[in-house]
């Protein structure tokens, strides 16, 4: 019984430590490669949004995989973070000129605002179960869409000013600089976010993440997402724990915003859509479910994918489909998971074989039959 | 009096969104997969209907068969190629399917037939006129309007009178109640499953026609939006329920309209959203949804 848990714990922490392994692996490879110059210019512009989407399928897994909710809003809170962490980076301009503290401070103003609209939303949206939850954060997800598109931010000596609707009501004194200007978006934004920096976030995200799922919390969390009745009558809160995985998520949604939004001069709200939302959620349901390495790996695939695409010229996106659903149907369907599993025992069988025949040479066979 | 013009668009535009929310209830009720690609059915049916028009000159109505006789088809193959394998699946890898599916279908048109916006012909006209009006010109229907508020009472009616009294349809009710049970039963679940694909198709066909005459642009991405606010629709409504679907896409329809006319424009899409949510938190299983008992 005892060596048994032992073991259970040691299993955790090792596969947590196998996935900072692969992350700081695929860091160091990708620099390597970079100092080379093997790295093409195209690609390298991807390196800051693979990482901002690995943050973001890991924390939409945190919810749709460990906690069991479907949430098809995700790229709302990203929304709020980036916004958010581009007037805090704006505003911090004058008053930190070093460009890294300012963006780990947008980034915690980031996460921090998405955290409370996570709160906001959570609290009276996961009494929901089930489709009707989706289609909250769905809504939820258009709604930010669609204020943020209406938003307008500046900024002058006596501080920030915001308004709605019309950009003639924001009045700014001299030397006023319109940050948030509607359906333009923000313009004209600092680029702070590094490789190294995403690198970064994705290994605090890591960290939290598979901390929190392997904690007592972590443990109520999985119980309730695995039966909701039994884990509730052992006197496990439900609105608390569910909600604590789903604030989590939001807040490094929001940094994860954060990162993506200061790569780019420019950013419109339109770029936040449901589209984002679902891509997310297919880099979670493709990694697997519940699977932090699963979505690391699918993330970052799934970005490049359209790049390693691009010889399919205009059949890329079409491209893309069908290997989502190919995918699908090869990872789901008995007939097609049978057929796999033939072929990989066949593969596992030559290998023994191989293995066997040498061993016999060396020990004379090992095994215990 | 633009009150009353406001009213009569919001309907208008609320039976567009019924007939497609009665189409994804159907689908739902049975198959209990969200088909994120009915809308794009919708844009495949008013290209289909577009290019039999104007390119090649057939009548309208040879024009909207065509289109519902190849949503039918294109209906019954997505659920034959994609989502039939996946029947033992987990709800959330056919969801993704679904996704990709859409994904297909959008690109596969925009590749096919560009990215250009194509002008739909407003073929419902009686004369020269495209509507009629009333007291003095203050009031303008278009026949499009009417046609599809005539059209969508129609299809809500026969699908309560199909799923209640047709034997298809009870097998139809019998699946989404419980699939083990209705095949033990007898009911060929496979063929009633492709059943429904099919109504669902047909219905999204005449959507897409019926919204292209009305807003007459047409993108390969115009099926989507409408796709997910018809969704919300039958959510909202409750989903499974005919009326419920019925009910929810009217509703949305004149919340639209009326946001958009007198609070604000950009953010007509928002407060549509947020009475969805409100609704939900209220009344967590729509306007006509059935509480399902759990159990243990």
């Amino acid at each position: 019984m005892k060596t048994e848990k032992k073991r259970r714990l040691r299993r955790n922490t090792r596969r947590s430590l196998i996935n900072y392994a692969i992350v700081i692996a695929a860091y160091a490879i990708v620099q390597a490669l970079n100092a080379g110059g093997n790295i093409k210019s195209s690609l390298q512009g991807q390196l800051v949004p693979i990482c901002a989407y690995i943050v973001m399928a890991v924390s939409l897994n945190l919810v749709v995989g460990v906690s069991g909710e479907l949430s098809l809003g995700h790229a709302g809170f990203m929304s709020i973070g980036a916004f958010t962490g581009i007037v805090a980076a704006t505003a911090l301009q004058a008053a930190i000129p070093a460009g890294w503290v300012r963006l780990m401070l947008a980034m915690v103003a980031g996460a921090l605002f998405a955290g409370l609209f996570g709160l906001l939303v959570g609290v009276p949206v996961l009494r929901l179960r089930g489709d009707y939850l989706a289609i909250v954060t769905l809504a939820f997800g258009e709604i930010v869409k669609n204020i943020m598109n209406i938003l307008y931010v500046g900024i002058d000596e006596k501080g920030v000013h915001i308004a709605a609707l019309e950009g003639s009501r924001l009045v700014l004194s001299e030397g006023g600089v319109p940050i948030i200007k509607g359906p333009m978006g923000a313009v004209g934004i600092a680029k702070l976010s590094t490789f190294t920096a995403g690198f970064l976030l994705v290994l605090v995200t890591l960290f939290v993440v598979q901390n929190l799922v392997d904690s007592r919390a972590g443990r109520a969390i999985l119980a309730l997402r695995d039966n909701r009745i039994a884990a509730e009558s052992v006197g496990l809160s439900v609105t608390k724990y569910k909600l604590m995985a789903f604030v989590t998520s939001a807040a490094l949604a929001g940094a994860a915003g954060v990162l993506y939004g200061l790569n780019y001069t420019g950013l419109a709200a339109k770029k936040f859509d449901f589209n984002t939302s679902i891509l997310v959620l297919v880099f979670v349901v493709l990694g697997g479910m519940g699977n932090i390495r699963g979505s690391i790996i699918a993330a970052a695939l799934l970005t490049i994918l359209p790049e390693a695409l691009r010889e399919f010229a205009d059949f890329r996106m079409l491209a893309y489909a069908i290997v989502l659903i190919i995918v699908m149907l090869a990872t789901n369907n008995p007939t097609m998971q049978q057929f796999f599993a033939a072929v990989m025992e066949k593969v596992r069988g030559t290998f023994r074989e191989l293995f066997q025949k040498s061993g016999e040479t060396v020990k004379g066979g090992g095994d215990h039959e | 009096m633009s009150f009353l013009s406001n009213v009569i668009s919001g309907i208008s535009l609320g039976s567009i969104y019924a007939i497609i929310a009665l189409g994804y209830t159907m689908v739902y009720g049975i198959a209990k997969m969200l088909n994120f690609a009915h809308g794009d059915v919708i844009m495949v049916g008013a290209y289909v209907c577009f290019f039999a028009v104007s390119a090649y000159n057939l009548p309208p109505v040879i024009g909207v068969l065509l289109a519902v006789a190849l949503c039918t088809a294109l209906g019954m193959l997505i659920e034959r190629m994609a989502y039939k394998p996946l029947r033992q699946a987990p709800s959330l890898a056919v969801l993704i399917t679904a996704i990709g599916v859409s994904y297909f279908l959008q690109n596969a048109a925009l590749l096919w037939w560009g990215s250009d916006p194509k002008k739909f012909p407003a073929f419902i006209v009686v004369g020269e006129q495209n509507g009629v009006s009333l007291f003095g010109g203050q009031l303008r229907i278009t026949y499009v309007a009417i046609v599809t508020v005539v059209a969508c009472v129609a299809i809500m009616a026969g699908l309560i009178a199909f799923t209640g009294k047709t034997k298809m349809g009870k097998a139809m009710r019998a699946c989404s109640e419980d699939k083990g049970a209705a095949q033990l039963m007898g009911i060929n679940v496979n063929a009633t499953i492709s059943m429904t694909f099919a109504i669902g198709s047909a219905l999204a066909a005449i959507a897409g026609v019926l919204m292209c005459s009305a807003y007459d642009t047409l993108l390969p991405t115009t099926g989507s939006m409408p796709g997910i606010k018809a969704f919300t629709a039958a959510v909202f409504g409750g989903i499974g329920s005919i009326p419920g679907a019925f009910l929810g896409g009217l509703l949305l329809g004149v919340i639209q309209i009326f946001t958009q006319a007198y609070l604000s424009q950009e953010l007509a899409d928002a407060i549509v959203f947020a009475v969805l949510i409100v609704v939900l938190l209220v009344k967590p299983t729509g306007l006509l949804g059935k509480q399902i008992q759990e159990k243990v």
